[in-house]
């Protein structure tokens, strides 16, 4: 008989914690004290798209956005009210902040101050990873080198100054909601710690390292598919230790320790009978939780509405209690590693490692992972395209969306709001103002030598930015003059779009589509040429390059800059390029705003005739004011066919311009 | 679009008038297939040709090529802001290679163009190459004659090396290439004469300063012993920004020292020659003796033809219809 492999003790549970904030400070500290009274053991903090991106509640950009997906926070008075009464030498939080982390980061250390406690007992972490916001998800603000030595110099400074921070979170989170393969998950992650580490390695002295290495934590995803997802785990711990043993000569076995949190898949969530999600965020859970030697640090948990707009305080609550049911109630945290000795687990992680030391070779060969955005990027896109064709054959079954889509009516979305937060429209004119007054009761002299010290020390790369960040946090600088100093040392950028490159698809099903596409060039006397646009801030654009790259394959002329455009800008292409149809794509719920100033500056642009659809996360009541307000067509996640969408295109084009694509008879 | 094409002659007149706002109503028109829509292209080339301006249009015509990824739209972005500064307004024609499976195209370098909505004075539009890598699209040709006369600096755009300089030499009176240091590959194309010599080479990536200047050395090196004494060898760099006014005046010297009307009617002759060629195809240049014999023949018509009489006249010869 086996002898019983019980642990001496019950293991204590992972951290858990809700990724959470909206509107301004006040609400969401109220949020944060009630989900802590709840058993919440950490904070995660959501900000808004302009604190994300370093715009202030007023600036044109922010238009629709002000504390929409997260929280907007514009100055260290603004973080003294988030963390209003919660205890920060005992609290750990999580800030999902990157192009701005320096600043974010500074703004808690002066909050934390504020409360008596020194940096030096601070915990947490700053997510702080510029690279996968090229690939990914859009709130980058900075070109690539100075964005990588911002970064270099939080780490820098934490590793000295604010030693139990964890400065910076690998993601490979959006990677695979980007569309990217388990291999492509870990071996894009790894890369990408590496460019880090090196960067970091030119400016901290060589004894650190070991600490350095040790702070580096990485924030990962898990889809269903969970048993090949802890194999996933399991392989990143192995690689990981391996990179510091061998590259960066990590001797102490705990600062090579596999350390990661974890966000479950959102890119599997369905908006079709949207409960069964709750049976995937169970599942996509235990994935990251089964196996004692790759056990998440830290969960995360989405709501089962997430598809269909912003969860409510309940929807989530409903996913802590899973996790609480998961850790308290059940017995994973009895046992050892389950999986030790499985030939199966060990067999999946030595594939994973196979296949994700190759992929990182080639990365290698490209000059790392910062020379190789452009590469990656097109990777992801291409694997996302996969799996989006193999969802439409049927060959991947998403149950309630391509199978067994006949339902009941929900009562749970039945109810007035549709089962979806909905943030208050005065929250953005509330903050637009207080914004104002914050800088007019400031000493703006301060302000102004403290930022011209911040454009002082930006330009010179030997030095560290943190100081000066601190300091303008302290006289009162706010998140948008921050970045604009910054922004003028280091420049715009702009990421790639991965879709230039994508591989034609094979031709099989789209014969039909391009046959109709063909006919109806021929009609209108010119290719049909399609815009697909992301007005404001949102850089989730994964949905929009989709569209693009099946546009070009069914034969259309596509017109995609990427994202952050202004409905100005994209009037502007759309009349130059003398499109036929315009797709706006907006996932960060400002398209009651948006969308109708995009119409009225077609109409100014002289090309209101041009028809125009959506494709977004739209409640239904919005959608029906946005076919009010002159949209032709609202998309959201249900539709998933995109040879269908084309099809649409086509009849909508054919239709406005009184010409005929049908086959004739 | 229902309408059907839109007025050529109308066209014309207002790009004559310096109606920028005509721009994208042009490239519809230009770009459109059909009987009715060449009549209307004619219709407007001939608005603005050379007869009806009373001389050359004064736009200056600049042909920006290079192979892939060596940092051209990052540089016209930089070129674009330059020639503003100096309150001229510029046209880009940007021709991106298109998918031949599916005859689709993907779109997106005015993206890299920064520029201010609100400015009508730049205009920018991407078109599809068709067939060819590195092929100038058909309508290229008539929209940089045509907005020539408005805008004060027309730019065609192509990706590619070997081709494509030489088709956009036929219609641009300056030529820039655009390589960065290190691709020793235009350095062969050049010495084996696969490229043809360009009025300007604009080596990017100043910033990597020493390997900048040795790229720029080679080159001259190379030109040098080409017999090349006229090719302008221009280092600049995007980020940071450094050579750019450097490269407007050796453009702008590149055109000023140009016989600019016989440069034109040549581009008028090649361009007649495309479109004859693009209608009807080996058959049509075996009828004219091949495309040499073609050429020599146009070169002997009267230099003031515009494109569509020099088109007829090309049919008359091959006794085409």
């Amino acid at each position: 008989m086996p002898e019983t492999v019980h642990l001496p003790e019950r293991d204590r549970p992972w951290m858990m914690r809700t990724y959470a904030g909206h509107s301004d400070a006040k609400r969401s500290n109220e949020l944060y004290r009630r989900n802590l009274e709840k058993g919440q053991t950490g904070l995660s903090v959501a900000f808004d798209l302009p604190t994300q991106t370093g715009y202030d509640p007023d600036h044109e950009l922010a238009r629709g956005e002000v504390g929409k997906v997260g929280v907007s926070i514009a100055h260290e008075g603004d973080m003294r009210t988030l963390l209003k009464d919660i205890p920060l030498d005992q609290m750990n939080t999580s800030m999902t902040i990157n192009a701005t982390a320096a600043w974010l980061l500074a703004l808690y250390i002066v909050a934390a101050e504020h409360q008596g406690v020194a940096e030096s007992a601070l915990q947490g972490t700053t997510q702080n990873d510029i690279l996968k916001e090229y690939l990914s998800r859009g709130t980058y603000a900075f070109p690539p080198g100075p964005s990588m030595r911002l970064i270099a110099d939080t780490i820098a400074y934490t590793v000295e100054h604010v030693p139990k921070w964890n400065p910076i979170n690998i993601c490979s989170y959006h990677l695979q909601e980007a569309g990217a393969t388990p291999v492509q998950e870990i071996a894009y992650a790894m890369s990408n710690a590496i460019a880090v580490l090196d960067a970091v390695r030119e400016r901290v002295p060589e004894n650190l390292m070991g600490n350095v290495f040790g702070r580096i934590s990485f924030f990962v995803n898990a889809g269903v598919r969970f048993i090949e997802e802890h194999a996933k785990l399991r392989a990143m711990a192995q690689l990981w230790d391996e990179l510091g043993q061998q590259r960066y000569d990590v001797q102490d076995d705990r600062h090579r320790r596999f350390r990661y949190g974890v966000q479950v898949n959102s890119l599997g969530l369905t908006e079709a009978q949207p409960e069964n999600n709750v049976y995937r965020i169970a599942l996509e859970a235990l994935a990251v939780t089964l196996g004692r030697d790759a056990r998440a640090r830290a969960l995360q948990l989405p709501a089962w509405n997430e598809a269909l707009g912003l969860p409510r305080p309940w929807d989530q609550q409903w996913s802590l209690r899973l996790q609480q049911v998961l850790a308290y109630e059940t017995d994973l945290l009895e046992y050892p590693d389950i999986f030790e000795g499985s030939h199966v687990m060990e067999g999946l992680e030595a594939e994973l490692v196979k296949g994700a030391r190759e992929e990182m070779a080639h990365v290698a060969e490209l000059g790392g992972a910062v020379k190789a955005v452009d590469y990656m990027k097109s990777a992801l896109v291409e694997s996302h395209r996969a799996r989006w064709r193999k969802i439409e054959s049927g060959e991947l079954t998403i149950v309630g969306m391509n199978r067994f889509q006949s339902t009941e009516p929900s009562p749970l979305t039945a109810d007035a709001d549709g089962g979806i937060l909905v943030v208050d429209p005065q929250v953005e004119a509330d903050r637009r103002a207080a914004v104002e007054r914050w800088r007019s009761d400031r000493d703006s002299a301060a302000v102004d030598a403290a930022l011209a010290e911040l454009a002082r020390v930006a330009a010179d790369a030997s030095e560290n930015i943190m100081p000066a960040t601190i300091a303008a946090a302290r006289v009162g600088a706010t998140t948008g003059e921050w970045a604009q100093t910054l922004r003028d040392v280091f420049g715009e950028y702009r990421a790639p779009t991965g879709v230039g490159d994508a591989v034609a698809a094979p031709s099989e099903d789209l014969t039909a589509l391009r046959d109709e596409v063909e006919r109806l060039s021929e009609a209108l006397g010119r290719r049909l040429k399609f815009l697909v646009g992301k007005p404001g801030l949102d850089g989730h654009s994964n949905g929009a390059e989709q569209i693009a790259v099946r546009a070009r394959d069914a034969g259309m002329d596509v017109v995609y800059e990427g994202i952050r455009l202004t409905p100005a800008q994209i009037a502007g292409s759309a009349a130059q390029e003398g499109v036929h149809i315009i797709g706006l794509s907006i996932l960060s719920g400002s398209h009651a705003e948006l969308i109708p100033s995009v119409l009225a500056e077609l109409a100014d642009a002289g090309v209101g005739n041009v028809p125009v659809v959506v494709g977004g996360i739209i409640p239904e009541s919005d959608a029906a004011a946005l076919r009010q307000a002159g949209v032709a067509a609202v998309y959201t996640p249900k539709d998933w066919d995109l040879n269908a969408m084309m099809r649409d295109i086509i009849a909508l084009v054919g239709e406005r311009n009184g010409v005929d694509s049908a086959a004739p008879a | 679009m229902s309408a059907g094409p839109a007025d050529g002659g109308r066209l014309g007149a207002q790009l004559r008038d310096g109606d920028l706002r005509a721009a994208a109503a042009v490239l519809n028109l230009v770009e459109s297939r059909g009987d009715e829509a060449r009549a209307q292209t004619e219709a407007l080339l001939a608005a603005v040709s050379p007869t009806a301006l009373h001389g050359e249009a004064a736009g200056f015509i600049v042909g920006v090529t290079g192979p892939p990824g060596v940092g051209k739209s990052s540089l016209l972005s930089r070129l674009v802001a330059a020639w503003r500064a100096q309150s001229r307004s510029v046209a880009v024609l940007a021709v991106d290679p298109s998918s031949r499976r599916s005859g689709g195209s993907l779109l997106g370098d005015r993206a890299r163009i920064e520029r201010d909505p609100s400015d009508h004075a730049v205009f920018i539009r991407s078109t599809a190459a068709g067939d060819r890598l590195g092929g100038l699209a058909p309508a290229t040709r008539a929209a940089a004659t045509a907005l020539s006369c408005a805008f004060d600096v027309v730019v065609i755009e192509t990706v590619g090396v070997g081709q494509s300089e030489t088709e956009v030499a036929d219609v641009a009176d300056t030529v820039a290439v655009v390589v960065q240091p290190g691709s020793g590959d235009v350095l062969q194309f050049l010495k084996s004469g696969i490229m043809e010599i360009p009025d300007v080479l604009v080596v990017t990536k100043a910033d990597l300063g020493q390997l900048a200047n040795r790229a720029r050395a080679d080159l001259e090196a190379a030109l040098l012993s080409l017999g090349s004494d006229s090719t302008v060898v221009s280092v600049s760099s995007v980020a940071p920004p450094a050579g750019i006014s450097e490269l407007v005046e050796a453009l702008d010297a590149h055109r000023a020292g140009l016989d600019l009307a016989q440069r034109r009617v040549h581009s008028r002759r090649m361009h007649a020659l495309a479109d004859y060629a693009a209608e009807y195809g080996d058959r049509g240049l075996r009828a004219l003796g091949g495309r040499r014999e073609a050429e020599r023949w146009l070169s002997e018509q009267d230099g003031g033809l515009d494109v569509a009489a020099l088109r007829h006249a090309l049919e008359d010869r091959a006794r085409l219809p």
